[in-house]
């Protein structure tokens, strides 16, 4: 995977891998304020078997970097008790696939506590999980389950796509007052990419239009930002221009700067890494369908992962997923020039 | 307003204690009984599940904590929200969906919450709260406070694999909760015995917790069981398990009135007539020589402070219509 070339690195910036980033927004986080640990399953000298974590015991010890038993459901409850009396917990679930078993403390508690309490609790609880396929990893450590979790009122939901954002976001989430679930694409920990120096924290709910263009406007989400980058590499060879748009957060969503682009280029792609049907792509299809019908010279396209299990076999796991190939494809269709 | 005195922990007179708890049942009980007669008059929507029986057990407990102490509770929450000290006035608004109730309406009967006094909020699944009260009680560790947590749930929740998840965290990390278990016999409509295999208490000592059965009728049993778990907690030993065997007097909710075919009339006779907790309780003051004017003065004051609760609640507005969209964020 390559870095978006939209962004450069500028003076005052380092690359960092999306997993150094990360870490560092959690460390920054938990130097600032004490009420900030993490707690979850090898977070502390493993680091989590991606390696995001490592280091962080050792600077903050075992009290906040806390190795939990096998019990996501049981760690997320003790994180939202905890939100709610004082502390600002990070719950590490390591795969999204186990985000089923957080559920009920997640869309029966966390996500109604403020609601039911006539606004008098708060959970300021965040969550941090995976998406993404083509690891490898078959149809239970594979899923992009995050239309579950966005579909929940109450929950904010953060899908990082560059070293820079996913930094930026994830302070942000750790400093709401409300639950936040970030998934991270498992695939995306090594890529590389430029983050200043300087301590910044990003507002949630602003996309960021990670490429400008005029013919077509590709909406992508996590990972599918760089399948869109590459797809759109391949459609200026043959003289397309497109418009890449990352919400960077589902909820809250940037509807204007989604719609505006629609209405730009009159043509739209949504690119989503979850399943086709129920998900996140036709919710963002159904908003551009709905605020932008009459700028638009086609129908807006949906491009997700299938909805079938993710299979093991590397052959059979490929085609489930968009890719730059079958984006670029979508694309030369949608603007007639197949 | 007030429903509840303050708790004198430190009072030279064991029967003024024993009177202020007095209080607090009898106050429970009139509050359950207006409930009754709301739900059965249309005037109060949606689902009530009586605490009447079970007084003991939530006033117990709840003298034997601080206001700054947490708790949990659950669908059957009424008793421990007055026992931790919520005031009857703003509970009976909750109930009927009004504006000045605890959660502004929006949360009603199934989830009342108090947090000024450390009650985190009733939950309508399970064992739902197991794992909220788990983590303020490692807050409370990680803040260094000696504030406990108790973790109310009825013996249905055992069931449920969530409450082992957060029971062996906390024996594990030491957190200074008290997982409050009371035991009414019945899951809904289903005796126990056909849903739970083996020993409570064992269940508690599997983790290496603190474990002791009580009989939850007595208020005297409770409060030492508690004041032990209590300052177990308070001195960093970690967690105890509680196992109070007590009874529902009414059915699993306001209409479950046809109770014959999961229990028998003779059953629930026989509590009511030799095993009431507020009845007990009297007995032992009488012989420690009150006398019987200074229990109806008491429970006439109860009786008047939920009458007040009930006409503030029914005159109340409520919420204004654009409150739907309020409170979902923070």
């Amino acid at each position: 995977m390559s870095s978006p070339s939209a962004v450069a690195a500028q003076p005052g910036t380092r690359e960092l891998t999306l997993s150094q980033a990360v870490n560092e927004a959690l460390a920054e986080e938990m130097r600032r304020d004490a009420s900030v640990f993490i707690v979850g399953e090898d977070v502390a000298e493993a680091g989590t078997p991606f390696k995001v974590l490592s280091g962080l015991v050792e600077e903050f010890g075992p009290e906040r970097v806390i190795d939990s038993p096998i019990s996501e459901a049981g760690i997320s409850g003790i994180g939202l008790g905890a939100a709610m009396t004082g502390m600002r917990p990070v719950v590490d679930i390591m795969f999204g696939d186990f985000m089923t078993l957080v559920m009920d403390q997640l869309v029966n508690q966390a996500a109604k506590i403020h609601y039911m309490s006539g606004g008098r609790l708060k959970a300021p609880l965040t969550i941090r999980t995976t998406l993404g396929a083509t690891r490898r990893s078959a149809a239970q450590h594979s899923q992009s389950l995050h239309a579950l979790v966005a579909h929940v009122p109450g929950v904010k939901v953060v899908l990082p796509a560059t070293p820079y954002d996913a930094k930026g976001l994830f302070k942000a989430a750790i400093r709401e007052d409300n639950p936040v679930v970030v998934f991270e694409d498992k695939m995306m920990f090594a890529v590389k990419g430029p983050v200043p120096e300087e301590e910044y924290v990003l507002p949630l709910g602003v996309a960021d239009v990670k490429r400008e263009g005029e013919d077509v406007t590709l909406v992508a989400t996590s990972s599918m930002v760089y399948v869109a980058l590459d797809a759109a590499e391949q459609l200026a060879a043959d003289g397309v221009s497109v418009e890449i748009v990352d919400p960077r957060t589902l909820v809250p969503l940037d509807r204007e700067t989604i719609v505006a682009s629609a209405r730009k280029t009159g043509r739209a792609i949504v690119i989503d890494e979850g399943h086709r049907s129920y998900g996140v792509g036709a919710e963002l299809a159904a908003l551009i369908a709905e605020d932008a019908f009459y700028d638009l010279d086609a129908p807006v396209r949906r491009m997700c992962a299938m909805d079938v299990p993710i299979p093991f076999s590397p052959v059979l796991e490929d085609l489930t997923v968009p890719t730059a190939d079958t984006v670029a494809a979508e694309a030369r269709r949608l603007v007639g020039k197949e | 307003m007030s429903t509840m005195r303050e708790t004198k922990l430190t009072s030279d007179s064991t029967i003024e204690r024993w009177l202020d708890a007095y209080h607090r049942m009898a106050t429970i009980r009139a509050f359950e009984e207006r409930v009754n007669e709301l739900y059965r008059s249309a005037k109060m929507p949606g689902l009530a599940h009586l605490y009447i029986g079970e007084e003991a057990v939530a006033v117990g407990i709840c003298m034997a904590l601080r206001k700054d102490d947490y708790i949990t509770s659950t669908h059957r929450g009424h008793g421990h929200c007055l026992a931790k000290g919520a005031a009857a006035d703003r509970m009976f608004a909750e109930l009927l969906g009004k504006e000045p109730g605890y959660c502004r309406g929006k949360g009603g009967s199934m989830h009342i919450a108090d947090h000024e006094n450390g009650n985190l909020g009733a939950n309508a699944i399970v064992a739902g709260s197991t794992g909220i009260a788990t983590g303020a009680a490692m807050s409370a560790k990680m803040r260094s406070t000696d504030q406990v947590a108790v973790c109310f749930f009825g013996e249905g929740a055992l069931g449920q694999g969530v409450l082992y998840e957060v029971m062996n965290m906390a024996s594990l990390w030491k957190l200074p909760v008290i997982y409050a278990c009371e035991n009414n016999l019945y899951n809904e409509y289903t005796h126990y015995s056909e849903t739970t295999a083996g020993d409570l208490v064992a269940r508690g000592e599997a983790f290496g917790i603190a474990a002791e059965q009580v009989d939850g009728q007595d208020v005297r049993a409770v409060f030492d069981a508690a004041v032990r778990a209590v300052a177990r907690a308070r001195r960093g030993d970690g967690p105890t398990f509680l196992v109070l065997n007590t009874y529902r007097f009414h059915g699993h909710h306001v209409g479950d009135v046809d109770r014959s075919y999961y229990r028998s009339e003779e059953e629930e006779t026989e509590w009511k007539s030799e095993r009431d907790p507020i009845e007990l309780l009297t007995g032992w003051l009488r012989e420690q020589g009150v006398v019987a004017e200074t229990l109806a003065q008491i429970g006439s004051e109860a009786q008047q402070e939920v009458e007040a609760g009930v006409e503030f609640a029914l005159a109340a507005a409520y919420p204004d219509e654009s409150e739907v969209d309020q409170h979902v964020f923070a």
